[in-house]
């Protein structure tokens, strides 16, 4: 804990950061800060009716330089070990053993990824000799990939970066669909501020163009069918989230760690508040509600800026502007940017993203112009030094943060 | 707060003040302790599905519950419901409407299995469409909603947390094997921070179905001793073969010491420390030189402020594959030393196979009734010792021995390494 008044701030010294828009966070800023709203990269062909933020073709040998590594993984855990990379580098970590030693990692994750083709094969066979069963058994014995296990384990992605990047702290893994990444960064900002570590990777990744991705999601009633149209826009018609692939990983240190080794700061973390609320209709504003006044905000600002976690999903989406009316209500105008309209839905990655859209803007004093044109998002007339980021999960889990300038 | 309520550095000292149990030896600490410590086997044959074609056919499974047809999701649930439910009734906590704190919990995969997907494909027998663009189109339907719960990676935690009404967002937790423990980790310093006065702490896992049999079984690391299941997992003998894949949970109310004395709540041991070191080598395998997994147990050993001599019992991770007895037998004597040829080592694996995920929740229940009751379990089949593994393993029949001070130790897949060091409630 840190002596006398001089208060522990969790500082973002490192983001990595890779999705439909390209690689890196210079990348990044030059397409969202512009003039006019950025143009998203969708693919709405190849798993039509639905709609994907596809991953650019990404040189994965510079993160992941051995191919019996990249023989390991699939595309959720390359993306994540790639961004980690990112990050790692970002915030002059790589290669310092010393530093990756004590690396503490908290990890976003769903499951890995089916063999569809086997899948699919056995789907259509297994029933024909009327002996499903033992011949399930025997195409899956012969069939899956022994390391198959290994991509769909949760926790391998932390594994991989793990082995690749020499992280070996401590490893946790979040599971719970967009909360997960609340859960991760908090479990980091807690123990950061009580003194439990100082030195966190925390990330995550979906690939979402999966078919095995997308049964899910449809299962649960959330997937958008059709053309793309940012989260606003679907509202009142055909609604649901659009995913998209990323990878997301942020260095989080706490303040006299990184004073200690010259690192600079994005951005600080001022604060992560959490709930999962029952979800009869206004709860998730009232919880919202609630969560905001456990963040130290700056009530003097006649502007609240806001990067938006909306999903696009009905219910939760229109919730999050009762919420936000509820706060302009309060005499605060708030600022809106909905990610999701340009980087997709990307479940545990989502609210990192966020952060990480945040840090930057404020580490370059700017914020972002409209996310789209639907009326929702206007332009500011204050300048950023708080950033609140919010992300509701498309069925369970109220998350927000609060990002602010360190000077 | 009074300095006997705080540990070594200052922090709150966290008392255990509920446990409960479902293993394939049965539901709850009495049957199980019971069963446990007579060196019985909960492991048999598989009869749950068709084990034709498969090289292991044996299991621990859980058959206590009605649950039918079986999915992991449900069984999964219904033991955790149940193993909390025992942790909070003995902890007498909180109220049917409010359990003061936190739910932390480790769950196996969410995904749907072959009968889910065998009901997608067919909803539409009179399709031309194949494969995945199938299954999507049944799933447009709307029809299968109910297979929703099946994919959510937090639906386990949400049913625990209306259940029992926690606070808060329920943490759902994958450390791979490490998992349960990971959840005790998680309470002891949510608890330290001052964030709660109480945490429950669960982990479940009923991944016994063909491919989460087959997974591990070609990964080579399942016995396949399936005509004598009682004698198929023998931890630490030289014939070990694998380990015996098994279903359980466990849990654990957790409170801090002043909190708990406060109320008047029975202390059933202390958490002392945890500790863990993540790997760098391997997938699937530790760094030969064991480096991480001596880190783990040192890190928690300075956690708790005790020394090696104090250990006085290992509830050992003890798989029963070549590879982590091995490396568990050279880390333990790592740090522990001489020290280790006096302390008595168990696997619980011995009777009721790798429970997975929920291994560190169930192991921790047992690691403190043995505090309680003052007899070590036995780890059974132990007929031909190894000799590179000189450990005193409590070879197959229980032993009685006062004991204080527990290290359990918990490994994964992932370079997960995460040990606990429980210990009775200080004087």
């Amino acid at each position: 804990m840190p002596n006398g008044d001089e208060r522990e701030q969790v500082w973002i010294t490192g983001i990595g950061l890779i999705s439909s828009l390209g690689v890196g966070i210079d990348e990044h800023w030059n397409k969202l800060h512009g003039e006019t709203p950025p143009r998203p990269v969708i693919d709405e062909g190849r798993f039509a009716p639905y709609t994907v933020h596809p991953m650019p073709e990404i040189d994965v040998a510079q993160q992941i330089p051995r191919t019996s590594d990249q023989r390991q993984m699939d595309r959720w855990q390359k993306f994540g070990v790639y961004a980690a990379g990112l990050a790692l580098q970002d915030a002059g970590i790589a290669g310092n053993d010393a530093l990756l030693d004590k690396t503490d990692l908290c990890i976003a994750a769903g499951n890995g990824e089916r063999d569809i083709a086997l899948d699919s094969r056995i789907l259509a066979t297994a029933d024909a000799d009327g002996d499903a069963a033992s011949r399930l058994n025997t195409e899956l014995m012969t069939g899956l990939r022994p390391t198959l296990y290994l991509v769909q384990l949760s926790n391998l992605l932390a594994g991989n970066i793990s082995i690749i990047h020499k992280a070996t702290g401590s490893s946790r893994t979040f599971k719970g669909e967009e909360m997960a990444g609340v859960s991760a960064i908090k479990n980091a900002v807690d123990r950061i501020k009580a003194g439990q570590g100082d030195l966190f990777l925390v990330g995550g990744a979906l690939n979402a163009e999966r078919e095995d991705f997308l049964l899910g999601c449809e299962l649960t009633g959330g997937l958008y069918h059709g053309p793309h149209k940012s989260v606003w826009d679907r509202q009142g018609e055909n609604d649901g989230f659009i995913p998209g692939s990323v990878g997301v990983f942020l260095v989080l240190e706490s303040s006299s760690h990184a004073k200690a080794r010259g690192a600079m700061p994005y951005a600080q973390i001022a604060g992560i508040a959490s709930d999962r609320s029952p979800r009869a209709p206004g709860d998730i504003a009232a919880t919202a509600s609630t969560l905001l006044k456990e963040l130290p905000l700056d009530t003097s600002n006649r502007e609240l800026f806001v990067m938006s976690g909306a999903s696009g999903v009905r219910a939760t989406t229109a919730e999050e502007l009762q919420f936000l009316s509820n706060v302009q209500k309060a005499g605060i105008e708030p600022v809106i940017r909905a990610w999701g309209s340009i980087f997709g839905h990307t479940h545990e990655a989502h609210f990192l993203v966020g952060i990480a859209l945040a840090a930057l803007a404020l580490s370059k004093s700017e914020f972002y112009p409209p996310f789209d044109t639907s009326g929702v998002e206007h332009t500011r007339k204050t300048w950023a030094d708080q950033i609140l980021v919010t992300t509701f999960g498309h069925w369970r889990g109220e998350g927000l943060g609060l990002v602010q300038s360190v000077w | 707060m009074s300095n006997d309520t705080l540990d070594h550095k200052g922090r709150p000292l966290v008392a255990v003040t509920g446990r409960g149990v479902v293993t394939s030896l049965g539901i709850g600490k009495s049957d199980n302790w019971t069963k446990l410590t007579a060196g019985q086997s909960g492991i048999k044959p598989i009869r749950r599905f068709d084990t034709r074609g498969l090289k292991t056919t044996i299991a621990g499974t859980v058959d206590h519950f009605d649950i039918e047809p079986y999915s992991a999701f449900d069984l999964s649930t219904a033991m955790a419901e149940a193993a909390a439910a025992e942790a909070i009734e003995e902890a007498c906590i909180g109220s049917r409407s409010s359990f003061p704190g936190p739910l932390i919990i480790a769950t196996p995969p969410s995904e749907l299995e072959w009968p889910h997907l065998r009901q997608l494909y067919n909803a539409l027998p009179d399709s031309d469409i194949s494969g995945y663009a199938r299954l999507l189109a049944s799933a447009r339907s709307g029809k299968h909603a109910d297979l929703a719960r099946h994919v959510r990676f937090a639906a386990i935690a949400d049913r625990l947390k209306d259940r029992f009404s926690t606070r808060g967002e329920p943490l759902s937790i994958c450390t791979a094997c490490a998992s349960g423990a990971t959840t005790i980790q998680l309470g002891l310093e949510a608890i330290r921070r001052g964030d709660t006065e109480a945490a429950l702490c669960v982990g479940t896992d009923a991944t016994v179905h063909p491919e989460g049999l087959i997974r591990f079984s070609l990964l080579s690391a399942l016995s396949t001793v399936n005509d004598a299941p009682q004698k198929a997992s023998k931890p630490f003998a030289k014939r070990r073969d694998g380990f015996v894949i098994a279903e359980g949970a466990g849990a654990v109310v957790l409170e801090s010491l002043s909190a708990a004395k406060a109320r008047g709540a029975p202390i059933l041991g202390i958490v002392r420390g945890c500790g863990e070191k993540a790997d760098s080598f391997h997938r699937t395998r530790s760094n030969p030189d064991g480096a991480a997994m001596i880190g783990a147990i040192r890190k928690t050993l300075d956690d708790a402020g005790v020394t090696p001599e104090q250990i006085d019992y290992v509830n050992a991770h003890g798989t029963s594959t070549p590879e982590n007895d091995r490396m568990e037998y050279l880390s333990l004597k790592a740090v522990l030393g001489e020290h280790l040829a006096n302390t008595p080592v168990s696997s619980n694996k011995s009777m009721i196979g790798h429970t997975l995920i929920a291994a560190g929740s169930v192991e921790a229940v047992f690691s403190l009734l043995t505090i309680e009751t003052s007899i070590l379990p036995p780890t059974i089949n132990y007929d031909e010792p190894d000799p590179d593994l000189p450990l005193d393993v409590v070879p197959n029949t229980s032993r009685s021995k006062s004991v204080s001070t527990v290290l359990s130790n918990s490994f994964g897949f992932g370079g997960q390494n995460v040990c606990v060091v429980f210990s009775s409630e200080p004087a």
